[in-house]
C-alpha cells in the first residue's frame, strides 16, 4: 500500500485567482447554472464550476449544503430544474444515470449499497461493463459469454486482493462489516473502468483501523489516472489528500481553492458558523479548531 | 428513490395509450345484442317470465338480472319467454328495458326494476305488467342527481373505511390488505346481534362499532405488534395482512355460511326529494351517521393530544419517539379507531348494497385502496376526498359505462393517480433521496 | 372413515393439470418476485389473459389450438409491457396495487355482459379444446394409463404429458437465465436497484424483461388450466394470486424448484385437507357441518400463509441466509 504520510499534491489546476467558478486548466466536468429546489427550498443552485481532471476534488460544506444533492444531478440520479453539465465535452443533461455510469463517470453512495444476498464476488462482476451474458438471449447460449465470464472473474480477484477482500469472495456481502462494504463498493466502481470516480462520504461509519488503507486506495485512483470527486467531513482527510476543495453552502459554490488556503477563507467560516444551528454542534467545534489551527500557522 | 430518471417512457405510453384504446375499441364492434331467450341454463336456480301484451308476446325485450355476486340478461324468444339461470339463492333485481318495447307500452305497475327473491323455490317466474301508457322517463338530469347523491352516500361509507387505512399506513407503513375483513366484521357483527340475538337495531350498530373497536385492539395487541418487535419488513407485514384476510374471510364464510344476509329494517321506505329522484330512509341515517362520524373523528385528530401525536407520527414516526411520544401507545389506539370506523362502514355498507356477504369486504378493498391513494397516502382528511370522489365516480358512471363495470372506473383512477401523482391529489411532492 | 379414498385422492393431488398450471404460475412470480424482487399481486390477470387468449382467439377468430396458444403468450407478453412501462418506477407497494388492480380489471372485462358474445360473461368459454383440434392433437388411444391414485384416461393423460413438457421448458429456461450474468444483474436489481443503475445497467430494460419472462409462465399456466377445464372468470380472481402467493412462498421464492415444489405440495395439502374435513365433519369428529368443513381448509391456507412468513419467510427450500425480504 503506497500511503505516504505526505502524498504529492497536484498544482497549477486553475487559471487565475482561484475563487468560486474559477476556470480550470484542464476541466473534466463543466457545470452551469445548475438549479434544483423541492417545494420552497432551493437544495442546489450552482452558477458555475469545473471539476480539475486527474485531481483529487473535495466537496464540502454543512449538511444540508446541497453536496449529496449535485452529486445525485450529476450523475443523472434526480434531474435538475435548469441548466447544463459537459462530461469532457459531452453534455449530460437528461442523460439517464445508466448511461452516464457507462460513459465512465461512476459514483458510491452516502449509505453503502452493497448487494447483501449476492456473494463479494458476484458484486465485484456486476460492475463490470460490456457483458455479453447480460442480454438476455446471448444469457442462454452459456458458450457465448463463458470465456469473457472468466476473465471477468480474474479481474474481479486481482481488485479484491488489492482491497485485502479476496479472502471474503465466497460469502454474502451481507456478512462484510462497515468498512468492508465501503471497500468492496468502491472496489466494485472500479470494475467499471471509470474515468472520474464520484464519492459521497467514503470515510462516514469506517472504523480508524480502515481509514487509512481507505485513503491509499483514494490516492491510488489519481495514481493510475483517474480523476476524483469526493464529499467527505473529515477535514483531516480533506486536507491530507485533496489537490482541491470545493465549499458549498446552501447550495451555492462559496469558495474554492486549495486546501492550504481555502480554509482560510472567511467565507468558509461563515458557512459553517452560519450554518452551526443545523448541525450538531460536536461535529461543528470539532470544524472550527481545525481552522483555528490553520489561522495560527 | 427516483423513479422518473430512466429514458423517456413517455413515447412508449403514447404507444400504449393508442395499442389500449385500439383493444378496446375492437373488442367494442364485436358486441352485439345477445340473441337469446335464456341464459346460465346450467346453475341451478332461476328466474322466468313471459312478456306479453294481451296475450301476445312481444319477442326482442331485454330483461337483465342483477344480484350480489351476479348480473346477466338476455332478449325474450318470439314466444315472449325468458330465462335467467342464476347462481345463488339471493335476492336479484329484475330490471325491464322498456326503451325496447314497441312504442306506447310501458310496464304499468311496480315499475321497470322489481326485486325477486329465490330464498324459498329454486326458480321463480316475474311477469311485468304492461300496457298501453305513458312511459315513466327519468330524464338524465334526474337520474344523474339521484347517483350523485347515492354516490355521495357510498363515498361517505367508503371515507370511513379510508381513514382508518390511511392511518394505519401513516403510522406504521402497513398497506392492510385484512381491512376489507374489517368492513365485513362490522356488518356481520351487527348481523349476529340484530338477528340471532334479537336486540334492537338501535342498541346493536353502536355494539357492533364497539366490538370492532375490540377486534382492531386484539388484532394490534395480539398480531401486529408483536410483529413490530420482530422487526419484519414492510413486505412481509403486507403479505401477513393478506393471509389474515384469507383468515378471516373464511372464518367469516365458516360462520355465516355463503349466502346474502340481511339486517333488520334493510327494506325501508322511500322518500321522494324531487321529480323521481327518491331516497330511502335507510340512505338518509346513513348519510347522517356517516357525517357525525367523521367530524367526530376529524375533531379527535385535530383538538385531541392523541389525534396531534398521532398526526405527529405519521410525520416523522422517530422524531414523535424521540420527543416523548409513546409510539405503540398511539399505533394501539389507530387500530382502535381504524377499526372501529370500518366496523361502521361495513354495517352502513351493508344497508346500502343491500346484504351481508361473508366477501363483501374484499370486494371493495380495491376502492378503499384507491380513495387512499387518490387522497395521498397517509394523510387521512385526503383520504376522506378520495373516497367521495370514487364514491361518486363509481356511482355515476353507471349512466355511461355498463353497470357490471362500476369498479372499473376506479380502479383505472386509482392506477393514474399511482402513475402520475403519487403523493395523491393532496399530497405536497417531498424531497427524496 | 374411509382412509383408502382420502390417500388415493391425497396422492393424486400430487400430479394433476391443475397442479401444473399453478407450477408454472408460481415459477412466473418466483422470477417476478423471487429473483427480480418485483411485487405482482396480479398473476391472475396475466393467468386469465393466457385462458382467455387461447379460447377467445380459437373459438372467435377459428384459430387453431397452438395458433390460440401463441396468441394467449402474446396476450401475456403485452400485458406486461402495458404493466410494466408505467409501473416499473413504482416503490415496490406501489407497484403491488398496481398490478392487483389490473388484474381485477381484466377480471372485470372478462366477466361484464357487455362483451358475452366473445368473453361468455359468467358463463366463461368452452368447447374451444375441440373446436381448436388440441383434443384431437392426442396421440394417445382411448384407454386407462398408469397405476392406482395416478390412473388417466387419454384426455387427462394427454394434458398433462403437455403441461409437463411445458413445465419442463420453463423451468430449464429460468435456471439457464438465472445462472448467467442476465440473471446476476436481476438479483442485484432486487438487492439495490440504485446500485445496479450507478453501475452503467438498463434496469428498467431489465425489470420490464424480467416481468415480461414470468408474466409468459404465468399465462402458460392459464393456458394449461384451459387446456384442461373451461374458461370461467370467476378462477381469476385475488385469491387465486395470494394461493399462487402461498405455493411460492412455501417453496422458496428465489429458487428454481421452489415453486414447483410448493405448488405440489399446496394441492397434495389441498386435496387431503379436501378430503379428509369433510369425512371428519361426517364422523362427528369436527363439530361442524360438511360445508363448513370445505371453508375450514381456505382458512388454513390463510393461518398457513401467515406462519410461513413470520416464521419461514425463506420456504422449505430456500437459504436461511437468502432472504427475499430485503425492503
Amino acid at each position: 500500500m503506497s500511503n505516504n504520510d505526505s502524498p504529492i499534491k497536484s498544482t497549477g489546476l486553475h487559471i487565475g485567482e482561484a475563487a468560486p467558478g474559477c476556470k480550470k486548466t484542464d476541466p473534466m466536468l463543466v457545470i452551469d447554472h445548475v438549479k434544483k429546489s423541492f417545494g420552497g427550498l432551493t437544495a442546489v443552485d450552482v452558477e458555475h464550476l469545473e471539476i480539475p481532471k486527474n485531481a483529487i476534488t473535495a466537496l464540502i460544506g454543512p449538511n444540508g449544503a446541497g453536496k449529496t444533492t449535485l452529486f445525485n444531478l450529476l450523475t443523472g440520479f434526480d434531474t435538475p430544474d435548469t441548466g447544463a453539465w459537459e462530461f469532457l465535452g459531452t453534455s449530460l443533461s437528461g442523460v439517464p444515470s445508466y448511461k452516464v455510469a457507462q460513459m465512465g463517470q461512476v459514483r458510491t453512495f452516502q449509505l453503502t449499497k452493497a448487494l447483501s444476498l449476492l456473494t463479494v464476488l458476484d458484486n465485484m462482476k456486476l460492475g463490470s461493463k460490456n457483458q455479453v451474458g447480460e442480454s438476455i438471449f446471448r444469457a442462454l447460449f452459456p458458450g457465448s459469454w463463458r470465456k469473457q465470464d472468466a476473465e471477468i472473474e480474474l479481474k474481479a480477484i486481482e481488485l479484491l486482493k488489492r482491497f485485502n477482500l479476496d479472502a471474503k469472495q465466497a460469502d454474502f456481502a451481507a456478512s462484510l462489516s462497515g468498512g468492508q462494504r465501503k471497500l468492496l463498493e468502491m472496489a466494485r466502481a472500479l470494475m467499471t473502468d471509470p474515468v472520474l470516480v464520484m464519492l459521497d462520504e467514503p470515510m462516514a461509519g469506517v472504523n480508524p483501523a480502515l481509514t487509512q488503507s481507505l485513503l491509499g486506495h483514494v490516492l491510488n485512483l489519481k495514481k493510475e489516472g483517474m480523476t476524483v470527486l469526493f464529499v467527505e467531513h473529515d477535514m483531516h482527510m480533506v486536507r491530507h489528500i485533496a489537490d482541491w476543495v470545493v465549499v458549498m453552502a446552501e447550495g451555492k459554490v462559496v469558495a474554492e481553492g486549495p486546501p492550504e488556503t481555502v480554509m482560510n477563507e472567511q467565507a468558509v467560516i461563515d458557512a459553517y458558523l452560519g450554518a452551526h444551528q443545523d448541525t450538531d454542534l460536536g461535529v461543528v467545534t470539532g470544524r472550527i479548531s481545525i481552522i483555528d489551527q490553520e489561522k495560527d500557522k | 428513490m427516483n423513479f422518473l430518471s430512466v429514458g423517456n417512457p413517455k413515447r412508449f405510453l403514447k404507444l400504449v395509450v393508442v395499442v389500449f384504446t385500439a383493444l378496446i375499441i375492437g373488442l367494442g364492434l364485436l358486441v352485439s345484442p345477445a340473441q337469446a331467450d335464456s341464459i346460465g341454463e346450467e346453475f341451478d336456480h332461476a328466474v322466468l317470465g313471459n312478456v306479453k301484451i294481451k296475450g301476445e308476446p312481444i319477442g326482442g325485450v331485454r330483461i337483465m338480472v342483477e344480484g350480489p355476486s351476479y348480473s346477466a340478461e338476455v332478449l325474450t324468444s318470439d314466444d315472449g319467454s325468458w330465462l335467467i339461470g342464476v347462481p345463488t339463492k339471493d335476492t336479484y333485481t329484475v330490471t325491464l328495458d322498456q326503451e325496447t318495447l314497441p312504442a306506447g307500452i310501458a310496464v304499468l305497475e311496480g315499475g321497470a326494476s322489481q326485486d325477486v327473491d329465490l330464498g324459498l323455490s329454486d326458480r321463480v317466474v316475474k311477469n311485468f305488467f304492461i300496457g298501453q301508457g305513458e312511459r315513466n322517463e327519468v330524464s338524465f338530469f334526474d337520474q344523474f342527481v339521484a347517483r350523485l347523491i347515492y354516490g355521495i352516500n357510498f363515498g361517505l361509507m367508503l371515507g370511513l373505511a379510508s381513514v382508518g387505512l390511511s392511518l394505519v399506513f401513516g403510522t406504521t407503513g402497513l398497506s392492510n390488505f385484512a381491512h376489507g375483513e374489517m368492513v365485513t366484521f362490522g356488518a356481520v357483527a351487527a348481523l349476529i346481534l340484530g338477528t340471532v340475538l334479537q336486540v334492537p337495531i338501535w342498541v346493536a350498530i353502536p355494539a357492533a362499532v364497539i366490538l370492532s373497536a375490540g377486534f382492531g385492539w386484539s388484532l394490534d395487541a395480539g398480531l401486529w405488534k408483536p410483529l413490530r418487535k420482530k422487526g419484519l419488513g414492510i413486505v412481509q407485514l403486507m403479505i401477513i395482512s393478506i393471509g389474515l384476510s384469507l383468515t378471516l374471510r373464511y372464518v367469516i364464510q365458516f360462520f355465516i355460511g355463503g349466502g346474502t344476509e340481511q339486517l333488520p329494517g334493510f327494506d325501508s321506505p322511500k322518500i321522494t326529494l324531487f321529480g323521481s329522484v327518491a331516497l330511502s330512509v335507510n340512505d338518509l341515517y346513513s348519510m347522517g351517521i356517516s357525517i357525525v362520524a367523521i367530524i367526530g373523528f376529524a375533531l379527535w385528530l385535530l383538538k385531541s393530544n392523541t389525534g396531534k401525536a398521532t398526526r405527529a407520527i405519521s410525520d416523522n414516526s422517530d422524531l414523535a419517539a424521540a420527543s416523548g411520544i409513546d409510539v405503540d401507545k398511539v399505533v394501539r389506539l389507530v387500530w382502535i379507531v381504524s377499526a372501529a370506523l370500518a366496523g361502521l362502514s361495513g354495517v352502513l355498507w351493508a344497508y346500502f348494497r343491500p346484504g351481508i356477504k361473508w366477501d363483501m369486504g374484499t370486494q371493495i378493498l380495491l376502492l378503499i385502496f384507491a380513495a387512499v391513494t387518490l387522497g395521498g397516502l397517509g394523510t387521512a382528511f385526503g383520504a376522506l376526498i378520495g373516497a367521495l370522489v370514487v364514491g361518486i365516480l363509481v356511482e355515476t358512471s353507471s349512466l355511461f359505462i355498463p353497470s357490471d363495470l362500476k369498479y372499473v372506473g376506479a380502479l383505472v383512477v386509482l392506477i393514474g393517480v399511482l402513475l402520475f401523482r403519487p403523493q395523491g391529489l393532496m399530497g405536497r411532492k417531498q424531497r427524496v433521496g | 372413515m374411509d382412509w383408502g379414498t382420502i390417500i388415493n385422492n391425497t396422492l393424486a393431488g400430487l400430479l394433476t393439470p391443475t397442479t401444473i398450471a399453478f407450477a408454472l404460475a408460481a415459477l412466473g412470480l418466483a422470477m417476478h418476485f423471487g429473483f427480480a424482487g418485483l411485487l405482482n399481486f396480479g398473476i391472475a390477470g396475466f393467468m386469465a389473459i393466457g385462458a382467455y387468449g387461447y379460447a377467445i382467439s380459437v373459438l372467435t377468430f377459428g384459430f387453431p389450438w397452438w395458433g390460440g396458444m401463441i396468441v394467449g403468450i402474446i396476450g401475456s407478453i403485452l400485458f406486461a409491457i402495458l404493466l410494466g412501462i408505467p409501473t416499473l418506477r413504482l416503490r415496490g407497494d406501489y407497484l403491488a396495487i398496481v398490478t392487483i388492480a389490473a388484474a381485477e380489471i381484466v377480471r372485470l372485462l372478462f366477466l361484464t355482459t357487455a362483451f358475452t358474445d366473445v368473453t361468455g360473461s359468467a358463463d366463461g368459454l368452452f368447447g374451444y379444446n375441440n373446436a381448436g383440434g388440441f383434443t384431437n392433437a392426442n396421440p394417445f388411444p382411448p384407454g386407462s394409463y398408469g397405476w392406482g391414485p395416478w390412473t388417466y384416461n387419454s384426455e387427462t393423460l394427454w394434458v398433462l404429458t403437455f403441461g409437463l413438457g411445458v413445465l419442463a421448458v420453463c423451468v430449464w429456461f429460468l435456471w439457464a437465465l438465472m445462472r448467467s450474468p442476465w440473471g446476476r444483474v436481476i438479483k442485484g436489481i432486487r438487492e439495490d436497484e440504485e446500485a445496479i443503475r450507478a453501475l452503467g445497467k438498463n434496469v428498467f430494460a431489465y425489470k420490464l424483461q424480467a416481468l415480461i419472462i414470468g408474466g409468459i409462465f404465468g399465462g402458460m399456466g392459464g393456458i394449461i388450466f384451459a387446456a384442461f377445464a373451461n374458461v370461467s372468470p370467476g378462477v381469476y380472481v385475488t385469491s387465486i394470486t395470494f394461493f399462487i402467493w402461498t405455493s411460492l412462498l412455501l417453496g422458496g421464492a428465489a429458487t428454481i424448484w421452489g415453486p414447483v415444489i410448493g405448488a405440489v405440495i399446496f394441492w397434495t395439502l389441498q386435496a387431503f385437507l379436501s378430503n379428509i374435513l369433510p369425512e371428519l365433519a361426517l364422523a362427528g369428529i369436527l363439530p361442524v357441518s360438511g360445508t363448513q368443513a370445505a371453508t375450514l381448509r381456505f382458512v388454513l391456507v390463510g393461518i398457513g400463509l401467515m406462519l410461513l412468513v413470520i416464521y419461514r419467510p425463506q420456504g422449505i427450500f430456500g437459504d436461511k441466509r437468502e432472504l427475499t425480504f430485503v425492503k
